[in-house]
């Protein structure tokens, strides 16, 4: 099989998905440049015409409604927001209507659309152009989530997420566009609201998404080292939520951290703890962790973004005071 | 230059030559120590755009209000902004104007009438709105002033801003900085016209298109905005037009996010803005050694500058959480 990096799995996905339907097009800032979606969209102007890749003006709010009234009336677009913090500026239309069309008409109307966002932080850029807002938008009634953490999620997610006939919220990472795996050649799906288990352990469960899951492997493989066998859960989605697979897992190694990039407070790792503690609270045998952002916006100076994104050796860290183990610094 | 349009004295001239230059070197500066590496905020020079600040606030008062955006490092000078703290909120440093929490995209300046400048394309026209209106229901006569650039005019926040402002006759003065670009598109790409002036008087707002890198021009055509509003007359737009030198972001010269705009570039440099004023003032018979003098004096506030930026200590990370409410103790 081939090797492609995420930000090739995305351009792959998005490149077959406009091939093989010609209801799909693209709209949103920075389609026609390398500046805002990196490679991920690079040259697809030039391969499927600028009247399917409209790189828009500055113009958020309008650009989604207009997205969300193309897929009312038949097309298949993916909106592009290049950055979570541009697409607050359109969350009347993502929220109000997007997600209430399909229960607001009782399904006589969808809303088949791909709001793509990425996840851009770091680098000394600050408080709007940093944030993960996934929670967010998973605390919506009638919107899906999906954050895929590998090449092969990039790609498969993303062709999921077209053929729902939902709206459904695809959010990337720059921080992961340069991580390589497997990628089949084939236009596959991956099913939306499942979660994988990335590996097998026994001692202690760690429920993880996007670019944490990352870090949870590299966590992983660290604390293996120190003889403590974690498992880790990718849940690929974070509505649907995949529970039953954390349950599984919780009852064989009774403990459970979440990773988490997004903030703590009413968070994505709040839902998991509070779904996973309602229903298997007998099969834990201490307080589920967590680790996720402080209460706080991203601060810019490299000594405190130092400080303030959880990395792999936080969650070694947290792993360590789930199991009691004090560590010799 | 317009020096037939009005009578502005040399010393007023003369000090926004003086502003134009703090911002053009203090800039080029930035340029070198992004490119060194010592610098990692992303930074939006506004080199080649100086004369719309320089002129717009040097009719201002330290009561006016300013608002800008991600490209504000001209505002915040011309406003009278700390040049020190400046560049040691570009350094990340906790001596800087945000003291580090904001960099180059996130300055503030409140003892100059500077409350902050944010990134979010757009956000602060209706803030500097909402401070017309502070002023207007204190039956004060300071006035605001917003800059924005050209792809701002796209989101509904400016359209919704004119219209309130002109419904409640607020004093504020709308000023876009026309360069022709959101980062890497034309604005030929964005608009079906090229006419953001006109959104006035759809709106009932007295509204002028200039030419922004003429500062006599801008400072002119910015005081009668400023009079009319301060004498209840309500809101203006000025599309003042212009080009940056540099790239969107950063210092690349004529390679702007993957873009040539070698020709378009070469041709505005001839209008260089501080050139054009420097031309004026000789004109007015300001001799060249007193122009000579400037520079050096300028160099050494931009040196001195550097200096204070490079010795301020990074903010504590055990002060990471301060300071998200107003009340609970100031981080250093
Ligand atoms: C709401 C929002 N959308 C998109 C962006 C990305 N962005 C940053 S600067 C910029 C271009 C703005 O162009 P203009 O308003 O003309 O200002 P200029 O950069 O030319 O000074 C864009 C689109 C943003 N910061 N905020
Ligand atoms: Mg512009």
């Amino acid at each position: 099989m081939r090797t492609l990096s995420y930000a090739q799995a995305i351009h792959e996905a998005h490149a077959q998905l406009l091939d093989r339907d010609p209801r799909v097009f693209v709209i949103g800032q920075g389609l026609w440049n390398p500046w805002y979606a990196g490679t991920t969209l690079k040259d697809l102007d030039k391969a499927f015409g600028c009247d399917r890749i409209l790189d828009s003006p500055v113009s958020e709010n309008a650009t989604t409604g207009a997205a969300i009234g193309a897929a009312i009336a038949g097309m298949r677009p993916i909106l592009f927001h290049p950055r979570m913090d541009f697409m607050l500026l359109a969350i009347d239309p993502i929220v109000n209507q997007a997600a209430n069309w399909s229960y607001l008409f009782s399904a006589q109307v969808s809303v088949p659309l791909v709001i793509r966002s990425v996840i851009n932080r770091g680098g000394e850029q600050g408080a709007q152009h940093s944030q993960a807002l996934h929670a967010m938008l998973a605390h919506i009634p009638g919107l899906k989530v999906v954050m895929p953490s590998t090449a092969y999620d990039a790609k498969g997610l993303l062709i999921a997420a077209m053929e729902d006939n939902n709206p459904v919220i695809y959010i990337d990472d720059r921080w992961l566009y340069e991580t390589t795996s497997d990628v089949p050649e084939d236009c596959y799906a991956i099913p939306i609201g499942k979660g994988i288990v990335r590996r097998e352990g026994r001692d202690i469960t760690i429920a993880s998404i996007s670019y944490m899951a990352e870090e949870a492997m590299k966590a992983g493989l660290s604390l293996e080292k120190q003889g403590i066998d974690v498992e880790v859960i990718d849940l690929r989605s974070a509505k649907p939520l995949d529970i039953d697979i954390i349950l599984k897992s919780v009852k064989k190694t009774g403990r459970l951290v979440v990773a988490d990039g997004g903030w703590k407070m009413f968070g994505f790792a709040a839902e998991v703890a509070a779904s996973v503690s309602e229903r298997a609270f007998h099969d834990l045998k201490g307080p589920i962790l967590r680790v996720c952002l402080p209460d706080i916006p991203a601060p810019t100076s490299r000594a405190l973004e130092e400080r303030y994104y959880p990395r792999a050796s936080d969650i070694e860290k947290t792993v360590k005071k789930s199991l009691n183990i004090v560590s010799v610094a | 230059m317009s020096t037939e349009t009005n009578n502005v004295k040399p010393a007023l001239l003369q000090s926004m030559y003086q502003t134009m230059l703090r911002i053009r070197l203090i800039e080029e500066r930035v340029a070198d120590l992004v490119e060194a590496g010592e610098i990692l905020t992303p930074c939006h020079l506004t080199i080649g755009q100086e004369a719309i600040a320089a002129g717009v606030c040097a009719n201002l008062k330290p009561t006016d209000s300013i608002w800008g955006g991600h490209r504000s490092h001209g505002h915040y000078l011309a406003k009278g902004g700390d040049i020190k703290k400046m560049l040691a909120e570009l350094f990340g440093k906790a001596g800087g104007c945000s003291k580090g929490r904001g960099g180059s995209m996130h300055l503030v300046a409140p003892e100059v009438g500077l409350f902050g400048t944010v990134p979010l394309v757009a956000a602060t026209i209706p803030l500097a709105v909402g401070a017309a209106m502070a002023s207007k229901l204190r039956n004060e006569v300071a006035v605001s002033v917003s800059f924005f650039g050209d792809g701002a005019t796209e989101e509904g926040h400016f359209h919704e801003s004119l219209n309130l402002a002109a419904l409640y006759r607020l004093p504020v003065i709308f000023v876009c900085e026309n360069n022709f670009y959101a980062s890497h598109m034309h604005i030929s790409e964005r608009r079906a016209k090229d006419n953001i002036f006109k959104a006035g008087a759809t709106h009932g707002i007295p509204a002028e298109q200039i030419d922004g890198n003429d500062v006599l021009l801008v400072y002119d055509t910015a005081r009668r905005a400023i009079e009319h509003a301060r004498s209840g007359g309500g809101p203006t737009l000025l599309e003042c037009r212009t080009y940056r030198w540099r790239g969107h972001v950063g210092p690349a010269w004529d390679l702007d996010v993957g873009l040539k705009r070698n020709d378009d570039l070469k041709g505005w440099m001839k209008r260089d803005p501080i050139e054009m004023a420097r031309t004026e003032l000789i004109k007015l018979g300001v001799s060249s050694e007193q122009l000579g003098g400037i520079d050096p004096e300028v160099r050494e506030e931009v040196d001195a500058a550097l200096a204070f930026a490079r010795a301020s200590q990074y903010p504590l990370p055990e002060e990471l959480l301060k300071n998200l409410f107003v009340g609970e103790g100031e981080a250093q």
